[in-house]
């Protein structure tokens, strides 16, 4: 058996897996509302390329990819676009997305799709790109791109391609039950990611614990080269560097991904994904959901159509929600809870947990700090998790960062262990948070100063540029003194002269006019000398094409009238418009020789910031129009709130428990308030939905 | 029901509690207090019993000065810890105002002064303990003399309380007092280490009835060992640099001699030291490379304090001294991180 790895730390949690397998996969059927939030994965958020109404098939794109770290999403059945706005997402803060929001017609009707005979004969460029096409992200937990991983370097050789089947969290089943029903699947997968990559070595990593997924795994991969690795049981096995790790012995550089050693990692249930993408066709438009917890009565693995409510996979399951006290989107060790059960199920959501209080015990109050080092010793990256919750405490933002925070995975292995019940992990994303606004300030400050001291330098050349001009000028008039008793306009004089008499000849038929222009031409002629030469250039061409305005309404009458001097307004009108074209050209050339003069608005900063205020107010003014989305932004802000709040208070506990109760009371306020704030909403929603129909 | 929303993780390891892990190193001290017990008598008892009561109602009282949950913070037990610790290390029949100040200045000042548990950078019960000694040497040097050994009966229970609370006269206890084999040693300068054991305090190879007390804490560190309590970093180092030292300069036996290694490790507060003091994770180095060094230094300074410095024993000195330089060794003893070439080097992370 294939040599493998110990990673540093690493805590054995009750695996809690045994109670979701019994069942075989069962679908989880069409609910009565599909919500599709735009960002499902890392990177951009989708655009959306449907509008409300519009009815849409199963596999149908809805949203586009925006940008190359992006994927689109797709339909997960037929039906009709009722609403694209904002609404509760499976995310950490238990903030809100924009959504769109689908009725299934029930008739599930397939858009049409085809998948290629023979992969092997493709491409692999052609095949990366149906991937992206098929909205694939790392359905393991994190959501990052597939094919963005896929697309390697040129230049990069890649040693080993790891498929990571480790499951390493408690109650999460979904990747076992996946290896033990549809291993050829799983393969197939793998041979296609292996032709697109060409490693030399293909490992699938599991862990011990799932003996029938590996005994299937093996009879699928027999005979293929795909080597299925099996290594000892421990969380948190299944991060990706720890894996590598586990699997390689090497470590990815802080910083660097795995491609810089030669390394691509891809999750197991993305591999099926990719399967069906390429040989059927068929986008990413489901996934396996493990649905577990005390608090349902049949835990089991469901296949839930992506965008499918919490609350009709729970409910399939037999959801007892008295029995829950909290909702977790992934596994108990790096899940999220979720505020209420209206959440869709995205590409990343590979478990929904439903624990009781006696199953999951709500967090002791944490205790003073005792140095123990149990964190240290659980650690899987080998952090001083004790040493980091001092400094994260004193706000010591440089001592974090020698203690490499960002390094940290937030695998919850320290909290764990804790015998103090310190939330670590909670003061980690903290900090980490604080530490990159900062630098955001930083860098944006940078970019202003940078952007002041460019203009500054422009300005200052400007200047000068002026002044040099001013002294040539002055020192060729006094030289042209010297030289001669001209006065200095004498040639605009005679242009002017010229003019006069040519314009004479044109418009002989209107003396008034004519004398107007003539003082017109007079006057720009003077006034040439003395002038900026761009703003004269840019006056002549005004006053010509004024000219050529007046010419052309002289034809018009003289055509109307049937005049007989048609012929020489006519041919007045031509030159003028020759006339106009060279003006033109001569202050084109004068533009391209000082861009910067010419453009003073368009950088300009104070221009920018003044104009994006007026798009602000623009837009405030706006929402203000529509009540619900100004309370549904309220509400969202409340919540987040709400949220800051009780993280401050769990700190407080340990810092400062005399704040504790001035920040309890904040807290119910901010719930009252939200509490008003969603009434008002659903007062509002009701409200327009009355006026719309 | 309204859906708890904490952070993760939410599962939690169940028998990890700090409560827990002192009572568990209280459990792991009944070896070591009966084997006193039974050589010295029952004034070991009496003040571990005394100073109990003092550290908990001092401890409650500061907390409700300091604005703090009385009840939550004593559930610790660290204060019954230090109290036990400092009781233990007294000399058996140390009169009740030398608990008293001990303890008071270990949960006062060492402890709560400093923000309370885990923010205490001296080991409370040590600073006690030498405040005590500079303070009170004469008291502080009193040692009882073993069963076997002393003149007169060891006292009971009773009589050991009425002596501690200066009910009777403490005279009657002269009977019952006198050097430890350390300070014999000390002391020695003409005699040969094979004549010194003549003397009826000596033991097997420790001091008489010592070496059996150093035995039971030996056991009971070794049983918090196996419950993972602590790693064996500190303690082994400490014992294994205190017999380096004592072996280098063991000198053969001459009457220049500094004991033999297994006199230094089974005398004196050795094994108290290295398996209740020395790994006390408030106070030590953190990281595991640093526990070793930790360890490493205090087992260099008890030895080089107990054969040239002024007092027979030094744990409680030695375990100050590296207080002091824990921190140090914390910063330059990081480990190596994940995915960085050395330990301790700041690089790009984000
Ligand atoms: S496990 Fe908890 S108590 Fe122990 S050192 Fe780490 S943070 Fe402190
Ligand atoms: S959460 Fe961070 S510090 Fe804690 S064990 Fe995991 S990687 Fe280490």
């Amino acid at each position: 058996m294939r040599k493998t790895f110990a990673i540093h730390g690493g805590v054995h949690p009750p695996e809690n897996k045994h109670q979701s397998v019994r069942t075989p996969i069962r679908a989880a059927g069409i609910p009565d509302e599909l919500v599709f939030p735009l960002s499902q994965h890392i990177g951009a958020p989708a655009e959306q390329v449907v509008q409300v109404g519009d009815a849409v098939l199963k596999g149908q794109k809805i949203a586009e990819a925006q940008g190359f770290v992006s994927v689109p999403v797709h339909a997960s059945t037929s039906g009709t676009i009722m609403a694209i706005e904002a609404r509760t997402v499976p995310h950490a803060s238990g903030m809100s997305g924009r959504c769109i929001v689908l009725k299934p017609d029930g008739q599930d009707r397939w858009i049409d799709h085809s998948g290629l005979a023979d992969y092997t004969q493709a491409e692999p460029a052609d095949l990366v790109k149906r991937i992206r096409d098929a909205g694939i992200a790392g359905m393991g937990g994190a959501g990052f791109p597939s094919a963005v991983k896929l697309g390697i370097k040129p230049g990069t050789v890649i040693e080993t391609l790891i498929i990571n089947g480790t499951e390493c969290e408690p109650y999460i089943t979904a990747d076992d039950i996946l290896m033990r029903e549809r291993a050829d699947q799983v393969i197939e997968g793998v041979k296609i990611l292996r032709h697109i990559i060409k490693p030399k070595e293909v490992l699938i990593g599991v862990e011990d614990n799932k003996p029938e997924g590996i005994a299937a795994l093996q009879k699928a991969a027999a005979g293929s080269g795909i080597d299925v690795v099996v290594f000892p049981t421990k969380y948190p096995s299944g991060g990706e560097k720890q894996l590598i790790q586990i699997l390689t012995g090497k470590e990815v550089p802080s910083g660097k991904l795995p491609a810089d050693i030669g390394v691509v990692c891809q999750n197991i249930g993305t591999t099926t994904a990719i399967y069906r993408a390429i040989v059927h066709g068929e986008p990413l438009i489901q996934r396996i959901t493990t649905v577990t917890g005390d608090a349902v009565k049949e835990p089991q693995n469901l296949e839930v159509l992506l965008g499918t409510p919490l609350r009709h996979v729970l409910s399939v399951a037999g959801y007892e929600a008295p029995k829950a006290d909290r909702l977790i989107v992934g596994g108990p060790m790096m899940g999220f809870a979720m505020p209420h059960a209206d959440i869709p199920v995205v590409k990343t959501t590979n478990c929904v947990l439903a624990p009781t209080a006696r199953e999951l015990p709500p967090p002791p109050p944490a205790q003073a700090c005792i140095r123990c080092g149990m964190c240290a010793e659980a650690c899987p990256v080998s952090l001083l998790p004790q040493q980091m919750y001092w400094f994260a405490m004193s706000k010591n933002h440089d001592a974090l960062q020698e203690h490499h925070l960002f390094d940290c995975i937030e695998c919850g292995a320290c909290s764990y262990v804790c015998p103090s019940s310190i939330p670590l992990v909670q003061y980690y994303r903290a900090s980490k948070a604080d530490i990159r606004q900062q630098e955001q300030e930083k860098r944006k400050a940078d970019y202003s100063k940078q952007r002041y001291e460019a203009r500054q330098a422009r300005l200052q050349k400007l200047e000068d540029e002026k002044e040099a001009k001013r002294k040539a000028r002055q020192e060729a008039a006094a030289a042209a003194k010297a030289s001669s008793d001209t006065p200095s306009d004498a040639q605009a004089i005679i242009q002017a002269a010229v003019e006069r008499t040519q314009a004479k000849k044109q418009v002989s038929a209107d003396p008034a006019a004519a004398a107007i222009e003539r003082a017109q031409a007079a006057r720009e002629g003077r006034s040439i000398a003395d002038a900026d030469p761009l703003a004269t250039a840019r006056a002549t061409v005004a006053n010509t094409e004024k000219r050529l305005q007046t010419a052309r309404e002289k034809l018009a009458q003289a055509e109307a009238e049937g005049s007989d001097k048609i012929d020489a307004f006519r041919t007045g009108v031509e030159k003028t418009e020759a006339k106009l074209q060279e003006a033109r050209e001569a202050l084109a050339k004068l533009e391209a020789e000082a861009p910067a003069a010419t453009t003073p608005a368009a950088d300009d900063p104070v221009q920018a910031i003044i104009e994006r205020a007026k798009a602000k107010r623009a837009g405030q003014a706006v929402e203000e129009e529509d009540p619900v989305a100004k309370l549904e932004r309220l509400v969202s802000s409340t919540e987040s709130r709400i949220q800051a709040t009780r993280d401050k208070i769990t700190m407080a506990e340990t810092d400062a428990p005399d704040k504790v109760d001035a920040l309890k009371t904040g807290l119910e306020k901010l719930q009252e308030k939200l509490a008003q704030l969603n009434s008002e909403l659903a007062n509002a929603r009701a409200s327009q939905n009355s006026e719309a129909q | 029901m309204a859906l708890l929303r904490v952070t993760s993780p939410h599962a939690h390891h169940p028998a990890n509690k700090t409560g827990w892990v002192m009572l568990q190193v209280l459990a792991a001290t009944i070896p070591g207090i009966a084997a006193i017990t039974w050589f010295f008598g029952w004034g070991t008892i009496v003040n571990i019993l005394w100073a109990s009561v003092l550290a908990v109602t001092l401890e409650a009282l500061f907390l409700k000065l300091r604005n703090r949950p009385v009840g939550f913070y004593l559930t610790d037990y660290s204060a019954l810890v230090t109290a036990w610790l400092l009781a233990i290390a007294l000399p058996p029949y140390a009169p009740w105002w030398i608990v008293a100040v001990g303890i008071a200045f270990a949960i006062l000042i060492a402890k709560q002064l400093y923000g309370g548990m885990g923010y205490n950078p001296f080991n409370p019960a040590m600073v006690g303990y030498v405040v005590l000694l500079i303070s009170f040497p004469l008291q502080m040097t009193t040692w009882a003399e073993p069963r076997g050994v002393a003149g007169a009966e060891l006292p009971g229970f009773w009589q050991a309380f009425q002596f501690n609370f200066g009910l009777v006269d403490r005279a009657a206890l002269d009977g019952v007092t006198g050097a430890t084999v350390l300070d014999v040693f000390k002391q020695n300068n003409t005699a040969l280490v094979k004549d010194l054991w003549a003397n009826p305090i000596f033991g097997h190879f420790g001091g008489h009835g010592q070496e059996w007390v150093n035995a039971a804490f030996l056991l009971g560190g070794l049983v918090l060992l196996a419950r993972r309590i602590f790693t064996w970093h500190a303690p082994v180092c400490f014992l294994l640099a205190l017999t380096v030292m004592s072996a280098a300069f063991y000198d053969g036996g001459s009457a220049a001699s500094g004991g033999s290694p297994l006199l230094h490790l089974f005398s004196g507060a050795t094994m108290l030291g290295a398996f209740f003091i020395v790994t006390d994770p408030v106070t030590s180095a953190t990281s595991n490379r640093g526990r070793m060094i930790y360890g490493a230094c205090i087992g260099v300074l008890v030895y080089v304090i107990r054969h040239w410095g002024n007092y027979p024993d030094a744990v409680a000195f030695s375990v100050l001294l590296m207080n002091f330089a824990a921190p140090l060794i914390d910063h330059y003893t990081q480990p190596r991180t994940y995915g960085h070439e050395k330990a301790g080097t700041r690089k790009a992370g984000k």
